[in-house]
């Protein structure tokens, strides 16, 4: 996955609107090798616009980078040394919210497993891709979060519904957990493989709906975090 | 018990026999130890018969015999009987030669068996009855005796229910056949075994005329249980625990010979394949997606083993992702799957699949150059809705020629057979995508 794709990125980069469009890229995953890669691919800043600031190899290093570098963007593995990358979302919460610059975080894993994938997610990554990605897309990937859209790959779409129609939300709180029809039929073209574009066209909508659908679907997501504690503690009698 | 060691019998394998071979370790020079084991096929009773015949290759009608005779002699034939069953472990041994067992057989035995062995099962049999009818008439006429026999018959039934129990339980851990009918049947013969020899010791007791003190000898009893319980039980609390902690460590040694044996056949393997044909830049790529799917099935199924693709896939999500390995496998063309729910497969589900492959098939055929081929499936309810969606040139449906009848046979008539519809959407340059839809039969 070398020279071949490496020529491609350079269209990317002019689709996402060319190389005066910037961001700051920090780089968390444990081998060495795939962060070589992974800057080969993505790191020449004048033709894509990716600048890597940083890379950490485990979850302390790579909470100091981030905490240094406030890059805008973290690609993070989701398997790290130290407690994962759950681990460094969590003690990285304060930097997420900050209102002018907030960090924000791509999940970049080999695993497609459905906990790690809703694991990330709701530890407040906003999007989850996994690592046969080609370099286009990640390029393309990391702009859009940068944005603050959500990143849904088919596959996490259809894990999103599948946690969702296979929780049995209490009545209460029932807008907030549950998802809404058009999320929904929204999610579920992702799943089919549809592009954002391509689903706005589908429903008659505009692609600043879609995201808007996928964004609500990334933050009802996170919120469910509450229910999903009862249930914890319900099961081990601790409530 | 000078039971446990093999008998020599024939001349030139003798030497080699050692007292307790391994019965994977064949010695250098090819000639097999052989080992005493009860039979498991084909048995009476315990197999001792069946195995002592296999064993020293003669008949088991002889053996069963010259029990009989030394039963005739006061008993002792039960009691060596029994001997063997104790100490001598279950395995295969002195089946006729139909079975592939040759460590067990020498040929003419085989033959032998092979030629009349419902004669000499009967013949056996019949003559286990006179024998023990004799045997039983024979005590009955010393008088004395008398009075403990039935409570003796009765304990001996039982223990003999019970063992043969343990018995089974061990082949069953073997072979792994078991179900729940079977369990109970096993639990009701060992409730009998345990009720017989109960009521054998009590009939034992009443007859002894020692009733009356039943009273003061169980609580005697009681208290000497008690009280080796509390003397033994710390030293076998302690070797419990030793004996868990030494199976955790044997467990996790084998779990980790049996990940390093699946990394060297497949990860190996397809790696040597990889460097053979690294310029081939479309066979590697298939071989390492065939591995990382393999590798990925095994290490996040919760049982997987990875080797049980052979398997008939029994739901839904299995089906899709199954039919979906192949038709990647077998076209070069990387399918990406998304299961959502799941449910088990009935008759109209099958079809379903069918179908489904099919237009996997054609996806990856037609389109695969599009970029990955995406498969949706998803069951909402009573409803199974299944997509296949590939980013190819697509064709306009309707020129298509009326002898054609890849899709309007397998995909379109399979799923209106069946009660279910087929949609596709294609139009030049935008790729093409299958919709199925089908209801599911029960609830």
């Amino acid at each position: 996955m070398t020279s071949q794709q490496a020529g491609q990125t350079g269209p990317a980069g002019e689709d996402t609107g060319g190389p005066e469009r910037r961001v700051r890229v920090v780089l968390v995953d444990d081998h060495r090798m795939f962060r070589t890669g992974v800057q080969a691919e993505i790191g020449r800043t004048e033709a894509t616009g990716v600048e890597v600031v940083g890379e950490a190899a485990d979850v302390d290093q790579a909470v100091t980078v981030i905490t240094a570098t406030r890059p805008e963007v973290v690609l993070l593995d989701v398997h790290l040394p130290g407690g994962g990358g759950v681990e460094v979302l969590r003690r990285c919460a304060p930097l997420m919210g900050t209102a002018e610059r907030p960090v924000r975080f791509l999940a970049l894993s080999v695993s497609d497993a459905a906990e790690d994938v809703i694991g990330v997610i709701r530890g407040g990554a906003r999007g989850y891709v996994t690592k046969t990605i080609t370099g286009t897309d990640l390029v393309d990937s990391i702009f859009r979060v940068q944005e603050g859209d959500a990143v849904f790959s088919p596959r996490l779409a259809g894990f999103v519904l599948d946690a969702f129609a296979s929780t049995d939300a209490p009545p209460i709180d029932e807008d907030l957990d549950r998802l809404t029809q058009r999320e929904r039929e929204v999610l579920r073209l992702i799943a089919r493989g549809y592009a954002y574009k391509e689903i706005a066209k589908q429903l008659f909508i505009s692609v600043k709906t879609v995201e808007s659908h996928v964004s609500a679907v990334l933050r009802k997501l996170q919120l469910s975090n509450r229910h999903e504690l009862t249930r914890w503690a319900t099961a081990r009698r601790l409530i | 018990m000078p039971v446990a060691p093999p008998r020599p019998t024939a001349e030139p394998p003798r030497a080699e026999r050692a007292e307790r071979p391994a019965r994977s370790t064949a010695p250098e020079d090819g000639a097999p130890w052989r080992r005493l084991y009860r039979s498991a096929d084909g048995r009476l009773l315990g197999g001792v018969a069946r195995g002592l015949a296999g064993h020293l290759g003669v008949p088991v009608a002889w053996v069963r015999l010259v029990f009989l005779g030394l039963l005739l002699a006061d008993g002792l034939g039960i009691l060596l009987y029994a001997a063997f069953w104790v100490f001598v472990p279950l395995g295969i041994g002195g089946r006729a030669a139909v079975e592939p067992r040759p460590l067990f057989e020498t040929a003419e035995d085989g033959r032998r068996r092979l030629r009349k062995p419902d004669k000499g099962q009967l013949f056996a049999l019949l003559a286990l009855a006179i024998g023990c009818l004799i045997f039983l008439g024979d005590r009955n006429t010393t008088g004395n005796a008398n009075r403990y026999l039935w409570p003796t018959l009765l304990i001996g039934a039982g223990v003999v229910l019970v063992w043969r129990q343990a018995d089974n339980a061990r082949r069953a851990s073997w072979a792994a056949v078991d179900s729940r009918h079977r369990r109970l049947f096993q639990i009701v013969r060992a409730l009998v075994g345990v009720g017989l020899v109960g009521t054998g010791l009590t009939v034992f007791m009443v007859v002894r005329g020692s009733a009356a003190q039943l009273g003061n000898v169980l609580t005697a009893a009681i208290a000497v249980i008690a009280g080796i319980a509390l003397l033994a039980g710390p030293w076998l609390v302690r070797m419990s625990q030793d004996l868990s902690e030494e199976r955790t460590m044997r467990i996790r040694a084998q779990e980790r010979a049996e990940v390093a044996a699946h990394v060297h056949d497949s990860v190996l393997h397809t790696l040597t394949l990889i460097q053979r044909n690294a310029d081939d830049a479309g066979e590697v790529r298939r071989l390492a997606r065939a591995q990382e799917r393999e590798l990925r099935n095994w290490l996040y199924k919760p049982e997987g083993t990875g080797k049980e693709e052979d398997e008939e896939p029994g739901t839904l999500a299995e089906a899709v992702k199954k039919s979906a390995a192949e038709v990647e496998d077998k076209h070069g063309v990387p399918l990406e799957v998304v299961v959502v729910g799941d449910c088990p497969l009935d008759d109209k589900l099958s079809a379903c699949m069918q179908a489904a492959r099919e237009a996997m098939v054609n996806a990856a055929k037609y389109g695969g150059e599009g970029g990955p081929v995406q498969v949706f499936a998803e069951v909402d309810g009573r409803t199974v809705f299944v997509s296949v969606r590939d980013r190819g040139p697509g064709f306009d449906l309707d020129s298509v020629p009326g002898d054609r009848m890849g899709v309007r046979e397998s995909i379109v008539g399979r799923m209106q057979r069946n009660g279910g519809t087929a949609r596709l959407t294609s139009a030049p340059g935008e790729g093409t995508e299958v919709e199925l839809t089908m209801e599911r039969a029960d609830a």
